[in-house]
């Protein structure tokens, strides 16, 4: 049966309700049992549901549902779709095939990261982008001089993402057929007289998938999945669950990781790709692309920065904490940390000045003030700079899937 | 077809200059230019059977100095009909006001001794304001950013001396370089005509009106210029304003030059990131190491090059840079000789009773309509020498402001009551000129546009206003000729320091190449 369309509020009441509710929220709030909301991209999305180490555990043990719906979308089409992805981003958008999905920066003309994002290649001139900040006037500008269109989607589409080594047994016994669906690929099935469409993609760096459907049948899609999953523990998870994996994953996000070009205020906040350790991506022959110039400066100069991951001893979460040189100078900050359950580390992702991400990494420390009972605890605590991601388990890529 | 060091594209005034400077420095230079002719719009024109007229530009009184002498364009056959031309402000009545002399050093006609005082206190000031303001034309812009390689010396001794003026002066120069020339003629003159006639020229080949901020510093940037070594001054080509285009080509060929005329650039060739060719609109390829474009930047960035070559940012600069034109220009084959109410016909003639009046002619084209009463610069090249007209018949040239330019412009109502305008204007000034009238030609911004490619129709290739001057034009990131992708300088009207018949832009981005080459 499919779900009765939400009413569209009137856009001139927006103020009444100064947070939207996704199309899951008839779920998402019978599940909140702490009510614990937080906003994202303009709705009440959900930051824990019930309990914070059940719903990590079932990332990395079962079946989790995070409802992705606030996460920006646009959509680009036309004859000249690739040529204009190509010179909005760092990849090589030629060498996406349809039916695949692959992750993916854009800089400004400085060459500082303005969004990181997924791009979906759903047909030969059809594209979806999808990205935590807003863009539209921006991807606007860039199709000056482009046979393209370009439409915000978001709220034309209801997302769930399904992660969790359980992941392709729920989807399998949904009725859902991925056996054959490798990492960065996309199936569609049709349900309900519409489609859904699965791309084994996520944000956990576990075995997973994100199922993208229209909003009138979100909730049909919810229960379908929760009915299929009952037995495999199947649960909803809120973000603070996810960013705990994500940090395991190495993951970065927008905001949290670093500040996007277009929004920062003050002048050394932004971030290259070499800053962000992302420069891998770039396709430095594929013509040019925004930003190009000042890049091939950055990478004859040098940067100034680089991103990486730490371990650090004791059990403490280092979150926002400053490292420090010999103890003495300052020589970055942690951008995300945690306890991590799944490896038993004390882990990090920071931004840290050259060479001390290499050369000079030998020495450094974090300075960590633990609240403890009203009383700040300073602790200085080693740490090494080490492989990112801390969590890369087999069943991530494994095709088939496992059958856990 | 042999081989070239350097493509200019563009044969106008500022293109001939560029490719004579970069020829001396020992490279061989070629110069495309869409046309049949170089010279844009230093050209005349034969626009009625047996009438030659100048084109666009019929007065001289930017010309660089530097091109002056060191294209020695005396010896290619540049002479003057007229230098120090003395300005008429028309009255309706035939009570004339004249301007002689630089930027009007004496005046003749009915005028109080209170208000010749008062101008000429007004006109030192402005003299010295502009002495200040113009050895930057002869300068690469500074940039902002550090260690960038500026000029420090030059600036520097620049920087000093306008400090010299001293706080109070030093802070008059601040404000006159941001105030409106409305407000400036009204705060020290009285005399309808005389404030009339300056806020004119104030205005002319922008697009403000008087009472816009920053209409003044126009004033000053004409105060700046020169011809035949005198500052703010005005001069009438020999044989008309053709023949300056026709001394530039002959002093760029002279040297080694090779223009080619017929041929329109089309694309530019780009390879590795370096531009390293043109495309023109035959198909042809042609390659050199270094790409210079003498034409409107928005046409070579957004046209030429193309936006998947340039970053948005960028784009959305070169988009945004303004460029629209409000100049018509008029040109009439007369049977007789035309009679001003009496005014010298060997002096330049300006109809612009008031300051109002120029405001209210801006006023219209701010909302896409032709004014009741345009306001104009007459010039008649017949009064000053023969041949450009049957003998005993006269040519008149005008520019004519303010044009609507846009979208609303290309009604045929618009261009027939912009024309009924300003031929009743004439008649008003000049009674039974209409009678005299054998041959015609109107040319609106948007016909500028289509046959000069200056875009908008613009004067400056892109208006010349504060927010666009200096090291923000034609946009901030590029005010050094220097082009986003490597390979490509910029050299037209549209860079540092503007346009108008001059040069200063094509000389001083070759002496840019040339010491970026050296260094
Ligand atoms: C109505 C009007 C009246 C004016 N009157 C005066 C005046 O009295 N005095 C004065 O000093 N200034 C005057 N000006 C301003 C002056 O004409 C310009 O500022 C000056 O011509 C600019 O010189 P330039 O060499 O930069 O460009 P242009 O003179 O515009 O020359 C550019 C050349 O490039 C060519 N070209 C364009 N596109 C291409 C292409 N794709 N490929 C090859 N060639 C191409 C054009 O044909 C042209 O010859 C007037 C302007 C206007 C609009």
């Amino acid at each position: 049966m499919r779900a009765k369309t939400a009413m569209k509020p009137d856009p001139r009441l927006h103020f009444q309700a100064p947070l939207l509710e996704t199309p899951f929220h008839p779920r998402t709030s019978a599940a909140n049992r702490l009510n614990a909301w937080v906003p994202w991209g303009g709705y009440s999305t959900v930051l824990e549901f019930e309990d914070l180490a059940m719903e990590h555990s079932a990332i990395r043990n079962a079946a989790t549902v995070y409802d992705l719906c606030p996460m920006v979308k646009y959509r680009v089409r036309g004859r000249e779709a690739a040529a204009y992805l190509n010179r909005l981003t760092v990849r090589n958008v030629a060498k996406l095939q349809v039916g695949s999905v692959h992750y993916t920066i854009w800089c400004d003309d400085a060459g500082k990261i303005v969004d990181d994002g997924t791009l979906f290649r759903l047909a030969d001139d059809d594209y979806r982008i999808c990205c935590q900040e807003r863009h539209l006037p921006w991807l606007l500008d860039s199709a000056h001089g482009f046979d393209v269109t370009i439409e915000e989607v978001t709220e034309e589409i209801a997302a769930l993402s399904l992660q969790g080594p359980c992941s392709y047994a729920v989807l399998k016994a949904a009725g859902f057929d991925v056996e054959t669906l490798k990492p960065f690929r996309i199936a569609t099935f049709p349900v309900d007289g519409g489609e859904l469409m699965i791309s084994r993609t996520g944000f956990t760096g576990d075995l997973g998938y994100e199922l993208w459907t229209s909003p009138d049948r979100a909730l049909a899609l919810w229960d379908r999945l929760f009915e299929a999953g009952a037995l495999y523990g199947i649960r909803p998870i809120g973000s603070a669950a996810l960013d705990m994996a994500r940090t395991e994953a190495g993951f970065i996000i927008t905001n949290l990781d670093f500040i996007p070009a277009h929004q920062a205020v003050r002048e050394d906040r932004v971030r290259s790709p070499f800053d962000m350790s992302l420069d891998w991506m770039i396709d430095w022959e594929k013509g040019h692309f925004n930003g190009r110039r000042a890049l091939l400066a950055e990478r004859e100069k040098g940067s100034e920065w680089a991103f990486v991951g730490l371990d650090i001893e004791g059990n403490v979460s280092a979150e926002h904490a400053i490292i420090y040189h010999d103890k003495k100078h300052e020589v970055g900050q942690i951008t995300a940390a945690c306890w991590s359950p799944t490896v038993k580390r004390n882990i990090a992702l920071a931004h840290v000045k050259r060479p001390y991400h290499a050369e000079k990494s030998g020495n450094l420390w974090v300075e960590i003030y633990a609240m403890r009972e009203l009383q700040y605890v300073k602790l200085m605590l080693k740490a090494r700079i080490c492989e990112r991601p801390f969590f890369k388990p087999a069943r991530r890529t494994a095709t088939p899937p496992g059958l856990f | 077809m042999p081989s070239f060091d350097a493509i200019i594209i563009g044969g106008g005034t500022n293109g001939l200059a560029c490719a004579a400077r970069l020829q001396k420095s020992g490279r061989k230079v070629l110069v495309l230019e869409s046309g049949s002719a170089p010279g844009g719009g230093a050209l005349g024109a034969d626009f009625a059977p047996g009438y030659r007229a100048p084109g666009l530009a019929h007065l001289v009184h930017m010309l660089d100095a530097r091109v002056e002498t060191d294209m020695d364009l005396a010896r290619h056959g540049l002479s003057w009909a007229a230098t120090d031309l003395p300005s008429t402000a028309l009255s309706a009545t035939g009570d004339h006001l004249v301007m002689e002399g630089a930027a009007g050093e004496r005046l003749t006609g009915s005028v109080s001794a209170e208000e010749r005082r008062a101008w000429a206190a007004l006109r030192t000031e402005l003299m010295a304001f502009a002495d200040v303001l113009a050895p930057f034309k002869e300068l690469t812009p500074p940039r902002l950013a550090k260690g960038v390689g500026n000029d420090v010396w030059q600036l520097g001794k620049l920087g000093l001396k306008t400090r010299m003026m001293g706080k109070d002066r030093f802070r008059e120069f601040l404000r006159m370089l941001l105030i409106n020339v409305h407000d400036v003629l009204n705060d020290e003159l009285t005399d309808p005509r005389l404030k009339g006639l300056l806020a004119h020229d104030a205005v002319l080949g922008t697009w403000l009106g008087p009472r816009s901020p920053n209409s003044l510093i126009h004033l000053l940037n004409r105060f700046a210029g020169q011809v035949a070594g005198k500052r703010a001054s005005l001069a009438v080509p020999a044989g008309g304003m053709g023949a300056v285009a026709a001394a530039m080509a002959a002093s760029a060929t002279a040297s080694g030059v090779t223009i080619r005329t017929g041929a329109a650039v089309a694309a530019l060739i780009v390879e590795g990131d370096r531009t390293v060719g043109v495309t023109l609109a035959s198909g042809e390829d042609l390659r050199a190491a270094t790409i210079i474009s003498a034409i409107s930047p928005k046409t070579t960035f957004l046209k030429l090059l193309g936006p998947r070559h340039l970053d948005t940012g960028f784009v959305n600069r070169i988009r945004h840079m303004k460029s629209r034109g409000g100049a018509a220009k008029l040109n009439l084959a007369l049977k007789g000789r035309p009679d001003f109410r009496g005014a010298d016909l060997r002096s330049r003639l300006v109809i612009a009773p008031d300051e109002h009046a120029v405001e209210l002619a801006f006023n219209a084209v701010k909302y896409g309509e032709a004014p009741d009463r345009p306001v104009m610069e007459i010039l008649v090249p017949s009064a000053f020498e023969g041949g450009h007209a049957p003998d005993g018949h006269h040519v008149l040239s005008a520019i004519v402001q303010f044009a609507p330019c846009g979208q609303a412009v290309g009604t045929d109502a618009i261009r027939e009551r912009y024309r009924n305008q300003t031929l009743a204007v004439l008649e008003q000034h000049a009674p039974g000129l209409a009678d005299l009238i054998v041959g015609e030609e109107l040319m609106l911004p948007a016909d500028i546009e289509a046959r000069h490619g200056m875009v908008g129709g613009n004067w400056h290739h892109g208006e010349l206003s504060v927010e666009q001057m200096l090291f923000l034009r034609p946009v901030p990131g590029i005010a050094q000729y220097q082009g986003p992708i490597a390979g490509l300088w910029l050299a037209g009207a549209g860079c540092h320091p503007g346009g108008g018949i001059s040069g200063a832009a094509g000389w001083n981005a070759a002496e840019r190449i040339v010491r970026e080459v050296r260094s």
